[in-house]
C-alpha cells in the first residue's frame, strides 16, 4: 500500500521541552487517519510541522514516497496539504466567494479578478462533495457548520489532496457533526485523504479507519479502528484505565436553593432570548441544561450571576430575592461560577496562577488587609489548591496564559469548588478537553452534589448531560420546555426536543 | 534569558545605540563627537550648578512619567498629562497667591491642590470613557488644549490686570531651599526632587502591593472577567485616570512651587507631559524604570544647554538624539528578536 504522506520519527523541541518525541504517522491514501491524544499531547505540534509552521529538530517527511522539506504553509500547498483550522479564519463581510478566492483570485487577462469564473468553480467543488454551500451567501449569515465547510472548500478550491481537520467538531451541533462526518467520507470517496485531530473517542470509531495515538509527546502505535474500541483507545491515550460512565450514586434532593419565575433577559440588541422561563434547583441534585447552542442559554447564565439585567422575573438563591444584584454580591450569596468562556471570563490570563485563584476573593482577610495585599497568604491558598486539583503548572508564579486549557479549567474549577459555594453554575465545563480531564471535572462535580450542594449545567454535548444530570431541562426558544431524568428519556427525544418538536409526556410546556 | 534580563538589556541597547547614531550625525554634519559629548557631560554634571539645574529638570519628568506609566499598567493611555501639569502648575500657585497660613500648612496645601486639579482635569476623560466608551486619548488630547488656553486667560485676566506673569507666591509655600541652593551656587534646585521620589514609591505600593492595584490591573488586563470577578470595572476606569492625573498634576507643582515660584502665559505647551510618555516607555511603565529613565531624560536636556556654546553643536542635535533612542526603545520588540536570533545561531 502506498503512503500520501509520512512523517517519520519526527522530534520537536521547544526550549525546555520536547514537544513531539518520535513520533511516526504515516497516511493512506484514500484513508480517515485519526490522530489522538490529550490536551497538551503534542497534536497540534506534530501537524504544525507537517503544514510548515514549525521545522522538526530530526525526521523526515514524505509525500508520494519523495522526501521533502516544508518551510512553510505555501509550500504545503503546493504540495497539496490543507488544513481545517479550528478557529475559522473568515472574513466575516465577505462573501463565501470572496473568502475562498482570497490570496489566489482567478484574474482575467486585464488582471480584473474574474469572480463569475470563481463562483462557478466552487458550486462545482460544493456539488460534488455534497458540501451545499452558497457561493453568494455572507460569511456573517452563515452557521457554523457551514463556515466550517467553507474552510474545507478553501482547502479544495487550493488543490489539497490531504486535508487536516483540527478538532471539527468542537463548535458543531450534534446533528452538523452528523453532516460533517458524511463530508469526511464522500470526500475520502473522491480520493481524498484526512488526517483528524481529535480526542473524541465516538468520533473515531465511527468515521476512521486507523488511529494514531500521542502521549505526552511520545508516539505510542498505530492502530486499526476496527479491532479496537473505546475502553483500549482511551487507555492509549491516557496511559491507564478511564471509565465512561461516571459513577455516582442516586441523587437525594432537599430544599429549594435556586428558584426562578418568569424570567425574561434581552440580548445586546435587546431582543428577549430568555422569554418567561421557571427552574428549580434543589440541594444535593445536579440539573442539566440541554439544548441547542443560541437558545438562550448564556443569557440566563449571565442574568443569575448579575452579568447581565433582567427585563421580568425574579431569581431566588435561599429564598432570597438576588434579582439583579450586582456579580460581586452575587457571588457573595453563594454562586459559584465556572464560565463558558474561560479566556474571556474565567481569568485574567496576564495574572499568574496564584492572583488568578483570588479572583473573587483578593479582597477578603486573609489576602488583604486593610487593601494591602497579603501573597503570602495567596500563593499558599494557590499551592493548596494546584495540588488538591491536579493543575500542572511549573509554579503558582506562571502566567495563567501558558497553561494548557485543561489546566486552567481545573484552576477555574478548584477556584469557583474551594469557595463552596450553595449553587454551582457550570457552563460547558468540559469543552475542547480530553478524557482524563472530563472524568476529574465530573468527578468533582458530583462531590459537590453529593456534600449538599446545587449544582446548574449547561452543556451542548448530549453525552455529558446524560452522564452527570439527576434531571435534564429541556431548553428552546428561550423557555424551559421539558423536564426528564436520564433514567427515562434518550438522545432521540433529547435531540427532537432541543429542536422544538414536542414530545408526549404530561407537564412539558408548549 | 529571563524577561526582566530583557526589560534591563533592551533599554540600555537602545540608549547604547542612540547615542552612536547621535555620534555619526554629529559625524557627518562635520562636528567632533567626543568633544560633542563631552560638552553634554559638562552641561549636565560639570559643576555644581548644572547638577542643581540637572536634577530641577528630571522632577517632573519623573512625575508625568509616572503618571503615564501608571495609566498604561492598567490598560489606559493617558495622553492628557500635558494638560493636567498645566492646570496644577495653575492651582498650586493660585494657593500660593491668595491663600495666607504658615507654611506647614501652606505648602502641603498648595501640593495638594495642584494634584487635585490634575486629578479633575483626569476625571473628565475617565467618566467619559467608563459612561459613554468615548476614548481617553481623543478626549486627553482635547483636554490638553483647553487647559493650555484657558490657563493663558486665566493668567491675563484673573492673576493679572494683562500681565504676561503671575506675581511670585508666599514663601511659605515655596518648595525652594536656600540650602539646597546655597550648595548648588544659586541653581534652581527645590525639594521637589523628594516628592517625585515619594510618588515613585507610591505608584509602586498601589500597583504591586494593595487590592485597589489588584483590581486596575485586572481591569486592564481583561475587563470582561474582572466583571465576572465582581469588580466595578467603571469605577476603576476612572480612579486610575485620577490618580495618573494626579501624578501630573503634582509635575506641574514642581514648576509652581518649586522651579518658578510664579506661571507664565505659555506661546506653547510645556511638552512635560508628551516626554513623560517616552519616559515611561523607556522605563518599561516600571517605577524603578521611570526614575531611571527621567534621569537619563533630564541629563540629556539639561546637558544639551552646553553642546552648541562649547562644541558648535547645535542643540536640534540633541534632540535628535532623544528621538534616536526613543525610536529604537520603541522598536524595542526588534532588539529583542535580535537577541533571540543570535542566541539562536550559537546554538
Amino acid at each position: 500500500m502506498e503512503y500520501v504522506v509520512e512523517m517519520l520519527n519526527i522530534r520537536k523541541e521547544f526550549p525546555g521541552i520536547v514537544a513531539n518525541d518520535n513520533i511516526t504517522v504515516q497516511l493512506k491514501k484514500g484513508e480517515i487517519h485519526a490522530l489522538l491524544g490529550e490536551n497538551g499531547a503534542g497534536k497540534s505540534t506534530l501537524m504544525n510541522v507537517l503544514f510548515g509552521l514549525y521545522q522538526p529538530e530530526k525526521g523526515e517527511i514524505r509525500v508520494n514516497g519523495k522526501a521533502v522539506k516544508i518551510t512553510d504553509p505555501n509550500v504545503a500547498n503546493d504540495l497539496g496539504i490543507g488544513m481545517v483550522h479550528q478557529h475559522f479564519m473568515l472574513v466575516e463581510p465577505f462573501t463565501v466567494t470572496q473568502n475562498i478566492v482570497l490570496g489566489k483570485e482567478p484574474t482575467n487577462k486585464f488582471g480584473k479578478i474574474d469572480i463569475a469564473r470563481a463562483r462557478k468553480e466552487i458550486q462545482e467543488l460544493s456539488d460534488r462533495y455534497g458540501l451545499k454551500v452558497d457561493p453568494d451567501a455572507k460569511i456573517s449569515d452563515i452557521s457554523v457548520g457551514m463556515q466550517q465547510r467553507v474552510e474545507i472548500l478553501k482547502t479544495l478550491y487550493r488543490g489539497a489532496d490531504v486535508l487536516i481537520f483540527d478538532e471539527p467538531t468542537a463548535v458543531l451541533t450534534p446533528q452538523e457533526i452528523t453532516e460533517l462526518m458524511e463530508i469526511m467520507r464522500s470526500l475520502t470517496k473522491e480520493g481524498k485523504s484526512i488526517i483528524l485531530i481529535t480526542h473524541k473517542l465516538k468520533e473515531i470509531l465511527e468515521t476512521c479507519h486507523r488511529c494514531t495515538v500521542i502521549r505526552k509527546g511520545k508516539g505510542i502505535g498505530t492502530v486499526d479502528v476496527a479491532e479496537t474500541d473505546a475502553n483500549e483507545l482511551a487507555s492509549l491515550m491516557v496511559g491507564r484505565e478511564v471509565s465512561f460512565k461516571t459513577e455516582k450514586t442516586k441523587a437525594t434532593p432537599k430544599q429549594s436553593i435556586l428558584e426562578i419565575n418568569n424570567l425574561y433577559v434581552r440580548d445586546s440588541r435587546k431582543v428577549d432570548l430568555v422569554k418567561g422561563l421557571d427552574l428549580n434547583v434543589r440541594a444535593g441534585e445536579i440539573v442539566g441544561i440541554a439544548g441547542v447552542d443560541g437558545n438562550g442559554q448564556t443569557e440566563l447564565i449571565e442574568a443569575i450571576t448579575g452579568l447581565r439585567k433582567v427585563r421580568e422575573g425574579k431569581v431566588m438563591l435561599n429564598s432570597k430575592d438576588i434579582t439583579n444584584h450586582s456579580p460581586r454580591k452575587v457571588t457573595e450569596a453563594g454562586v459559584g461560577h465556572i464560565p463558558q468562556d474561560r479566556h474571556k471570563h474565567g481569568l485574567v490570563l496576564d495574572y499568574s496562577i496564584g492572583e488568578n485563584i483570588v479572583l473573587q476573593t483578593y479582597y477578603k482577610k486573609p489576602y488583604s488587609k486593610a487593601k494591602v495585599l497579603n501573597y503570602k497568604e495567596i500563593f499558599q491558598k494557590a499551592e493548596k489548591l494546584i495540588k488538591e486539583y491536579d493543575v500542572r503548572t511549573p509554579s503558582v508564579h506562571t502566567k495563567a496564559r501558558a497553561l494548557s486549557g485543561g489546566n486552567q479549567q481545573k484552576a477555574i474549577i478548584g477556584r469557583e469548588v474551594d469557595r463552596s459555594p450553595d449553587l454551582l453554575i457550570a457552563v460547558q465545563p468540559t469543552r475542547g478537553l480530553d478524557v482524563g480531564a472530563i472524568e476529574f471535572i465530573h468527578k468533582k462535580l458530583i462531590e459537590e452534589r453529593d456534600k449538599g450542594k446545587a449544582v446548574l449545567l449547561v452543556s451542548f454535548e448530549l453525552d455529558e448531560i446524560m452522564n452527570v444530570s439527576d434531571r435534564i431541562a429541556v431548553m428552546f426558544d428561550g423557555k424551559i420546555v421539558a423536564s426528564r431524568t436520564p433514567e427515562e428519556t434518550n438522545e432521540q427525544e433529547l435531540g427532537l426536543l432541543m429542536a422544538g418538536s414536542k414530545t408526549e409526556k404530561a407537564g412539558d410546556k408548549e | 534569558m529571563s524577561n526582566k534580563v530583557f526589560n534591563i538589556i533592551v533599554p540600555v541597547i537602545s540608549v547604547i545605540l542612540g547615542l552612536i547614531a547621535g555620534a555619526i550625525i554629529m559625524l557627518l554634519s562635520g562636528h567632533n563627537p567626543i568633544s560633542g559629548y563631552a560638552a553634554l557631560w559638562n552641561g549636565a554634571f560639570g559643576d555644581s550648578y548644572t547638577i542643581g539645574e540637572t536634577v530641577r529638570r528630571i522632577t517632573p519628568l519623573m512625575l508625568t512619567g509616572l503618571a503615564i506609566a501608571f495609566a498604561f499598567r492598567t490598560g489606559l493611555f493617558n495622553i492628557g498629562a500635558e494638560g493636567q501639569v498645566i492646570v496644577g502648575w495653575l492651582a498650586a500657585v493660585c494657593v500660593g497667591l491668595y491663600i495666607d497660613a504658615p507654611m506647614y500648612i501652606h505648602l502641603p496645601l498648595a501640593i495638594i491642590a495642584g494634584a487635585l486639579a490634575g486629578a479633575l482635569w483626569a476625571f473628565v476623560p475617565g467618566i467619559l470613557k467608563a459612561k459613554l466608551g468615548v476614548h481617553e486619548v481623543i478626549v486627553t488630547i482635547m483636554m490638553n488644549y483647553i487647559a493650555l488656553y484657558s490657563v493663558n486667560e486665566i493668567i491675563r485676566t484673573v492673576l493679572t490686570d494683562g500681565e504676561t506673569t503671575s506675581a511670585t507666591i508666599a514663601p511659605t509655600a515655596s518648595l525652594a531651599s536656600e540650602w539646597l541652593q546655597s550648595i548648588t551656587f544659586y541653581s534652581r534646585i527645590h525639594y521637589g526632587f523628594l516628592i517625585a521620589l515619594f510618588a515613585a514609591v507610591l505608584m509602586w505600593f498601589i500597583i504591586d502591593r494593595t487590592s485597589i492595584g489588584y483590581e486596575l490591573k485586572s481591569v486592564g488586563f481583561n475587563p470582561h472577567a474582572s466583571k465576572y470577578a465582581g469588580m466595578n470595572v467603571n469605577r476603576n476606569i476612572v480612579l486610575s485616570l485620577v490618580i495618573s492625573g494626579s501624578f501630573a498634576g503634582l509635575a506641574g507643582v514642581m514648576e509652581g512651587l518649586g522651579t518658578y515660584g510664579n506661571i507664565s502665559v505659555m506661546g506653547g505647551f510645556t511638552n512635560l507631559g508628551f516626554d513623560g510618555i517616552a519616559v515611561a516607555l523607556l522605563g518599561a511603565n516600571n517605577p524603578l524604570g521611570v526614575v531611571l529613565a527621567a534621569i537619563l531624560f533630564g541629563t540629556l536636556k539639561e546637558g544639551a544647554g552646553e553642546m552648541p556654546t562649547s562644541a558648535g553643536v547645535p542643540t536640534e542635535l540633541v534632540d535628535i538624539i532623544i528621538a534616536l533612542i526613543i525610536l529604537f526603545v520603541a522598536s524595542g520588540y526588534i532588539i529583542r528578536w535580535a537577541i533571540l536570533r543570535f542566541k539562536k545561531e550559537e546554538k
